[in-house]
């Protein structure tokens, strides 16, 4: 198949809360190609898991997709009917969320969540579906799966239930797999397993990965390429290597050098000032500019989207070339 | 020099005793023990006057029961907890406020380390009124000078918790701390819950304050990044032990036991790119059934029967470098560890 697997172009998904318009995800673009892992990275409250949750229409009211397109293979999903929406979600696009318990039933066991997820979507015969369930909790490195069908969500350690969401996420084999902070709750042995497992499957499999995260490091490790989200809309994607090495945006440099293996030890780290805008008070213009060192009067006016080979911005002063 | 704080020996149980019905069942033939956890196990650790000593573990390895201990708000089941040299049980009682003010906490979670009725005036004065550092009507100009040291705006010092972002409110808890004008301070994971760049202010204002006040801290966590950036010593605990100690520099230029060399390896980092994850293998187990002899045999790939029969003790591999494995014994089957630049 041609073109993107998934291609996301100017979404907007605001809240209408009785406060105002929150503008969670405001003007946000970027595609994900089968078997490429994008990293979508932000801090909290950027819009990234909102971004994630537009995908699979998973939005609740007062918030909805205001503007834009969500083209899956070609065809947009934006105001699917729900039945169609819900035979795609699942099979063919599926998500991990930060907190495996979102995904498990705590009162059923794992065998019969993995069947059902099945029988959801295909017609086979229940033993057919045990048997591919278990092959699913094997690939994802569960212990004698055979016995573990039959345990419930609290008999499993955090890694464990992180990986049995995994296996269901995989059991139709999904063309796009949405990855909401999988392994930010878990240990970093555990954490390096989820990885290792991950890579290795979308590799086989020929998925599409988005991996949300707010930890450059994981991203640095999994991702082809990088898009860093600030205030609703990112504000520079592009080849990992390109944005970790050469960032062009002034957020996209504070971030790196808020971390403390690029300063000698000891040092201060180079904080970005300030905090995030309230999602009701944000600046108009550019988001970032009163934390930002190179903001001018320019900045009061909306930043365009500049691109320079594979790196895209938004930015009226790109620091283009600068080693973070 | 005297250590500031030293544990000597320590180890904390939490012991779930058998309800009624258990105790029923025992008497009637049922194979029922009460269940011990051995949150930590014989413990030795000393910090010295203006050191950094940060405590590194995964969840549920005992570190901030540790921590909690040795800030002297839980008393270990054994082994003894020296202040400045004394026993921390036989000091006379002035003695002993002095050092329970001069040992203070910052949490992990400003929510529910601070109390959401109170305003910040009362959540820092409170405290240094109620102990006599300053009087009730010096409590508002002292407060407000606690509030300008952390970065704090004076003025909003009537508000309430919910009224401040997440890194505010950590430093809310940071002023709390210093109000009683403490020489040791236990940090929780205090910077885990902030947002990168929201973490490295409130990174930089822990560095300030150890330089302008001669602060001492333990700085548990389980960010090795972190923790290199400001430890000048680093403990790693695991199931309720420490099973390597060194000076930060030795520590992250040639660690020993194969459980540090892991975590070191499988720390993700920004110059670690598109990096083949070769993680070890195995759940953590669990505190409640730790494996016999050396806890982490059964995930270790350099074990031999020894590990899973005897407890390797801490012991000295270069000066002031201490680490918990056999294969130091045997120095020509020790694994060279690769490192990958953290």
């Amino acid at each position: 198949m041609n073109g993107p697997t998934l291609k996301v172009e100017n979404l907007h998904t605001h809240f209408f809360t009785q406060k105002g318009v929150v503008k969670a995800v405001d003007g946000v673009s970027f595609e994900v190609a089968r078997g490429e892992v994008l990293g979508l990275v932000g801090e909290s409250g950027s819009g990234k898991t909102i971004t994630g949750f537009s995908i699979l229409d998973l939005v609740d009211p007062p918030g909805r997709v205001t503007a834009g397109r969500i083209l899956f293979q070609g065809q947009d999903i934006v105001g699917l009917p729900s039945q169609e929406m819900r035979s795609l979600r699942g099979r063919r696009i599926a998500m991990i969320f930060q907190d495996p318990m979102m995904t498990l039933n705590p009162v059923l066991s794992i065998e019969t969540q993995m069947v059902e997820t099945i029988l959801a979507h295909e017609n086979v015969s229940r033993k057919e579906a045990r048997a591919r369930s278990r092959d699913a909790l094997g690939m994802v490195g569960i212990p004698s799966p055979d016995e573990r069908l039959a345990s419930y969500p609290h008999q499993f350690s955090g890694g464990m239930r992180q990986r049995a969401a995994i296996a269901i996420a995989l059991l139709h084999r999904p063309e796009l797999i949405i990855a909401d902070e999988p392994t930010t709750a878990l240990d970093v042995t555990i954490q390096s397993q989820i990885l290792a497992q991950m890579q290795g499957l979308t590799k086989q499999l020929g998925m599409a990965l988005l991996w949300i995260s707010h930890d450059l490091g994981v991203v640095a490790g999994l991702a082809h390429r990088v898009a860093v989200m600030y205030a609703g809309r990112i504000v520079e994607i592009g080849p990992t290597d390109d944005v970790l090495d050469h960032p062009t945006h002034p957020y996209t440099i504070g971030l790196l050098q808020s971390v403390p293996a690029n300063v000698p030890r000891g040092a201060p780290l180079l904080a970005i000032p300030g905090m995030a805008p309230p999602p009701l008070q944000r600046p108009s213009g550019c988001p970032f500019r009163e934390r930002c060192a190179f903001a001018t009067a320019i900045c009061e006016t909306e930043p365009p989207l500049d691109a320079a080979g594979a790196v895209a911005w938004r930015c009226f002063h790109p620091q283009a070339r600068r080693a973070a | 020099m005297i250590p500031l704080v030293e544990a000597r020996n320590v180890s904390k149980r939490f012991v779930r005793e058998l309800d009624y019905a258990e105790k029923l069942a025992r008497m009637l033939g049922a194979n029922l023990e009460a269940q011990a956890v051995h949150a930590v196990d014989r413990v030795d650790l000393r910090i010295m006057p203006g050191e950094v000593v940060g405590l590194v573990g995964e969840s549920g390895c005992g570190k901030s029961t540790l921590g909690r201990i040795m800030a002297g708000i839980m008393p270990p089941s054994d082994g003894e907890i020296l202040w400045q040299g004394q026993d921390r049980r036989t000091l006379a009682p002035a003695a002993g406020r002095a050092a329970r003010l001069g040992a203070q906490m910052i949490f992990q979670d400003p929510m529910s380390s601070l109390n959401q009725r109170k305003q910040v005036i009362d959540i820092i004065g409170e405290a240094p009124v109620a102990h006599g550092i300053v009087t009730r009507r010096e409590k508002d100009s002292y407060v407000a000078a606690m509030m300008q040291r952390v970065g704090l705006d004076p003025s909003f010092r009537g508000r309430y918790p919910h009224q401040f972002s997440g890194g505010q409110r950590q430093r809310i808890g940071i002023a709390r701390a210093l109000a009683v004008k403490p020489q040791f301070i236990v940090c929780d994971e205090s910077v885990a819950a902030l947002d990168v760049s929201i973490q490295a202010q409130v990174i930089n204002l822990f560095l300030e304050l150890k330089r302008d006040l001669g602060l001492t801290y333990l700085f548990i966590s389980h960010d090795l990044g972190v923790v290199k950036h400001i430890s000048d010593r680093v403990a790693i605990m695991y199931l309720g032990r420490i099973v390597e100690s060194a000076p930060a520099d030795a520590f992250f230029a040639q660690p020993n036991h194969p459980y540090t060399v892991a975590l070191l390896n499988e720390v993700p980092t920004i110059s670690n790119r598109r990096r083949v994850f070769s993680p070890v293998k195995g759940e953590i187990p669990s505190p409640l059934h730790p494996p016999s002899g050396c806890h982490f045999h059964p995930r270790c790939p350099h074990a031999f029967d020894r590990c899973s029969r005897e407890a390797p003790e801490l012991k000295q591999i270069a000066s002031g470098h201490v680490s918990a494995c056999h294969l130091n014994d045997n120095q020509t089957a020790h694994p060279q560890p690769t490192i990958a630049a953290l």
